[in-house]
């Protein structure tokens, strides 16, 4: 078979592979595990997702994003204004509509979101030229939050009193399904030659530079692919529940960032992890929710004084290396 | 136009309370390169701390005691120098080899911690700050209307930045703290013990805070455990506007900013008060990085 | 030799020769000092050249300006025909000029075998789709680049490091390492900032013999800041010498050796 139809052939069966099993997950969960349960598991795919990709700016590129909220949020009103407001005139569909004839519709408005947060993640990693370290963070940090207020001024969507009318459309097999896909296709591109750039970027800017790396150009390349994917995830939760800008908050930027560190930055698998265990972990401790920020915050001092590089570093969970616990590097082609 | 200058005197009685605590931030910055995250929160344990201590020694109400007002202002400096000294070492020291995002990270974690500890034993509703002072009205020329609380506030930050800038250029342990912010490695190799003018650095920066925090409360009376989170955002951006690592800067900067909120909110509107803190941030950003009075220093290849 | 693409086409210099490398009239200050000081300066192709000097004689500014990490205040700088000054690093050594540094500045976490393959980008036309679709081309693509690295690194006798992380690698090594690297990027002109440094006699000669062979071998012309005058008398065809940002001398080792400019710069005023 010639090589450029095999490889299409392998990305088309990866994808529907990826779709069957995320329909296959969905119907199981709705079957058999209880309401609660299956919202924090829709929870998880979402942070799953933000921290993936999250991932690739501080972790991979080296760069310090603090505002990662912001994309988000900027993903999640573009999306559901677009379904809101112009599903039913492009589309011809309402609302109420079932999953099958909004299913077209809630895709373009994913990628709307993405798109635009994409946008915005053009914007903020423009100073990334100029700017290192905790200027840059500080400079994300505040574009998160005049994006957070800027938002909260638009009346069209809700403004201070929340967006409502969002038809619900995500379940889990969506958001399993998109976290899935990220995966994969971070994987694939850390894999290749442009991740190794990222990664030289991290370790050396200036050797990079040197060597021939444009690092502006990839350093925003970098915010740019985040921020897409932290705006359709954005797009999945706020068709999921109630839209209000007190999701977008900075605590929110930091979660991301503690489940990024907490998983190893760098690692891909590592950030799955971090955002399974600590979107699941406030509900374990939520016996005692007046102490849980404090034990929270406890944690976070904890680990950056004894593990600052996590549960997995740099490295990936791999099959060889579970076999033989070991750890593979993240750029590993075979 | 009186009511510009009506704004611009507000603006000024503001802006010190955001140069008192933007100088703990540069000088912490300067010294470690740390943006001190939780240095807000250290404004907000000041302002609690004299809560606390004047319903122990029932300073204020109708009446009050001038020496009280003192005694509660310098208790709350002390406090919370122990308590800046106290984060440095057991938070911030084991981690200043890491790599500059993990001490970023650390500060946020101490930052949370000191917010929800506060939640959790001050109380998440506001509580209304003792009258230390007894409130009075004067006219000041072009019929501007000050408050006694507002000149308390700028006399009391004058005297502290001088007694500061007097300090820092005129005694040993100032000149040592230039030395440590100028070159760490330097100033160890010349006997300076680097440690030591840390915590002195961290004490001094925390004491500033507190007074702010105090000040804080006379002006604007109702505290709560998460009133220092944006005067803390605003006070590091006016410590970058100035210059981060310089002491003036730090001044300017907190006066420009006090300057322009009070002039955003008369002027345009209170909805964009917040927005324009992180306006100014990044405008610096793109246009200075090293803010008015920062220099510009370039990494050796 | 697997069915492989051939690289990516190299910008054709003009066969006739020219000097690869020309700093005309250059000035680099910094605030009120003036490291780099009107200096002409012109590379033939080919050479193995060495530009020597005192401490603080402005030997890495000039390693700096060509390879755009400094742009001149006042001059031009020419690769061949083309100027380079005032562009993009990376764009430079897209060019052609490729360079290590006084203290290696490697990919520490990365293994040898990664630190070599970012230096291909001759090879790396692919677009991010391709990578992350891992169409044919970027297959193929990847191929080759792990191929060229492999033989870089055996070329250097590194292949038992290949998935080493590079900052376990001993000092020597982690130098042999940089111009591997540094030789992935298929330059033209080579740039060497003291590769010599902290190596004793054995290694210097080894290196020496490393230099000469990579510049036979590929082709290259390369220029050398050493401080190890046995290194610079013993391999370098062509020496420069500066002084306090100035061009004082230059010419073949001997002529150098008995300059007196040469001399009393080095040692003070002569006895």
């Amino acid at each position: 078979m010639p090589r450029k139809s095999k490889s299409a052939v392998r990305a088309l069966a990866v994808t529907l592979a990826i779709l069957a099993g995320a329909w296959a997950l969905n119907a199981a969960g709705l079957a058999y595990l209880n309401p609660y349960v299956y919202r924090i598991l829709v929870l998880c795919g979402l942070n799953v997702i933000l921290a993936l990709s999250l991932n690739l700016v501080n972790g991979v590129t080296g760069q310090f994003s603090i505002g990662h909220a912001g994309f988000m949020a900027v993903g999640a009103y573009v999306s559901a204004a677009f379904t809101v407001y112009a599903t039913p005139r492009l589309f011809g569909v309402e609302p109420g509509a079932g999953p099958l004839a909004s299913a077209l519709p809630f895709v373009v408005a994913l990628l709307l979101g993405g798109v635009a947060a994409g946008a915005a993640g053009f914007l903020v990693g423009l100073p990334s030229m100029r700017l290192r370290g905790d200027y840059l963070a500080i400079v994300t940090l505040g574009f998160g939050e005049i994006i957070r207020v800027a938002i909260l001024n638009i009346d069209a969507v809700g403004g201070a009193r929340g967006f409502a009318g969002i038809p619900q459309r995500t379940d889990l097999a969506w958001v399993a399904a998109v976290a899935a896909l990220t995966f994969v296709f971070l994987r694939n591109l850390i894999r290749s030659y442009h991740g190794r750039a990222l990664l030289a970027i991290r370790e050396d800017e200036i050797a990079a530079e040197a060597l021939g790396v444009p690092t502006t150009r990839y350093k925003v390349s970098a915010f740019v692919i985040a921020a897409f994917f932290a705006g359709v995830s954005g797009g999945l939760f706020s068709h999921y529940t109630y839209l209000h800008t007190n999701s977008f908050t900075f605590m929110k930027s930091i979660e991301v960032i503690v489940m990024v560190v907490l998983g190893g930055m760098g690692s891909l698998t590592g950030s799955v992890l971090g955002a399974f265990i600590l979107t699941a972990l406030p509900e374990v401790l939520r016996f005692a929710s007046a102490e849980r920020l404090i034990i929270y915050s406890l944690l976070l001092i904890v680990l950056m004084i004894s593990r600052p590089q996590g549960l997995l570093g740099h490295g990936e969970i791999s099959w060889r290396g579970l076999l033989s616990r070991g750890r593979k590097s993240p750029t590993e082609t075979a | 136009m009186q009511e510009l200058f009506q704004q611009l005197a507000n603006g000024i009685a503001w802006g010190s309370i955001y140069a008192l605590i933007a100088l703990g931030y540069t000088m912490v910055y300067g010294i470690l390169r740390l943006i001190n995250f939780a240095h807000g929160d250290i404004y907000m344990v000041g302002a609690f701390a004299a809560y606390y201590l004047a319903r122990l020694l029932h300073a204020g109400g109708p009446d009050p005691s001038p020496l009280l007002a003192v005694a509660v202002l310098l208790g709350s400096m002390v406090i919370c120098a122990g308590l800046g000294v106290a984060i440095e070492f057991f938070a911030y020291r084991p981690v200043r080899k890491s790599g500059r995002l993990t001490a970023l990270i650390t500060a946020i974690g101490v930052s949370l911690l000191l917010e929800n500890l506060g939640i959790r034993l001050f109380g998440a509703d506001p509580k209304f700050f003792p009258q230390l002072v007894a409130p009075r009205t004067v006219t000041l020329a072009g019929g501007v209307l000050v408050t006694n609380h507002q000149i308390t506030v700028v006399v009391i930050s004058i005297v502290l930045m001088v007694a500061l800038t007097l300090f820092v250029q005129r005694t040993r342990t100032g000149k040592a703290m230039r030395a440590v912010s100028f070159h760490r490695d330097a100033a160890s190799l010349m006997g300076i013990p680097v440690n030591r003018i840390i915590t002195i650095t961290f004490a001094i920066g925390s004491a500033l805070a507190a007074a702010a925090g105090v000040l804080v409360g006379l002006t604007n009376p109702k505290i709560e455990p998460l009133m220092g989170i944006m005067p803390g955002v605003k006070a590091f951006v006016a410590a970058v506007l100035g210059g981060i690592g310089s002491i003036p800067g730090a001044v300017i900067g907190g006066l420009v900013m006090g300057v322009s909120e009070y002039l955003v909110v008369g002027y345009i509107s209170s909805t964009y008060r917040d927005a324009i803190a992180f306006i100014i941030l990044i405008l610096v950003l793109l246009i200075k990085p090293a803010g008015l009075l920062g220099h510009n220093v370039a990494e050796k290849v | 030799m697997s069915a492989a693409v051939a690289p990516a086409p190299v910008k054709a210099w003009p066969a006739t020769g020219g000097p690869i490398l020309r700093l005309t009239n250059v000035t680099r200050a910094f605030g009120g000092l003036k490291a780099v000081c009107d200096l002409d300066f012109e590379l033939p192709r080919r050479v193995l050249a060495g530009l020597i000097g005192p401490n603080g004689a402005g030997k890495t500014t000039v390693f700096n300006l060509v390879t755009g990490v400094y742009a001149p205040n006042h001059g031009s700088i020419h690769l061949g025909t083309e100027p380079i000054h005032g562009r993009l690093p990376s764009t430079i050594a897209r060019m052609g000029v490729a360079r290590t540094f006084q203290n290696p500045r490697l990919f520490s976490e990365l293994t040898c075998l990664d630190n070599v393959r970012v230096a291909c980008h001759l090879h790396a036309g692919a677009t991010f789709a391709d990578s992350v679709f891992r169409t044919p081309r970027s297959e193929r693509e990847e191929a080759s680049m792990v191929e060229r690295s492999e033989s870089l690194l055996a070329s250097f006798g590194l292949s038992r490091y290949r998935d080493e992380e590079a900052r376990n690698l001993p000092y020597g090594d982690q130098r042999r390492l940089e111009i591997a690297r540094a030789l992935a990027a298929q330059p033209k002109l080579l740039l060497l900032d003291e590769p010599a440094a902290g190596m004793n006699p054995q290694e210097s000669e080894s290196l020496m013999r490393l230099i000469r062979d990579i510049r036979d071998r590929y082709d290259l012309t390369v220029l050398l800041i050493e401080h190890d005058m046995k290194v610079v008398m013993g391999i370098c065809e062509r020496i420069t010498v500066l002084d306090h940002g100035v061009k004082i001398s230059e010419g073949t080792p001997s002529e150098i050796r008995h300059d007196p400019k040469v001399i009393e710069a080095y040692l003070g005023e002569e006895p």
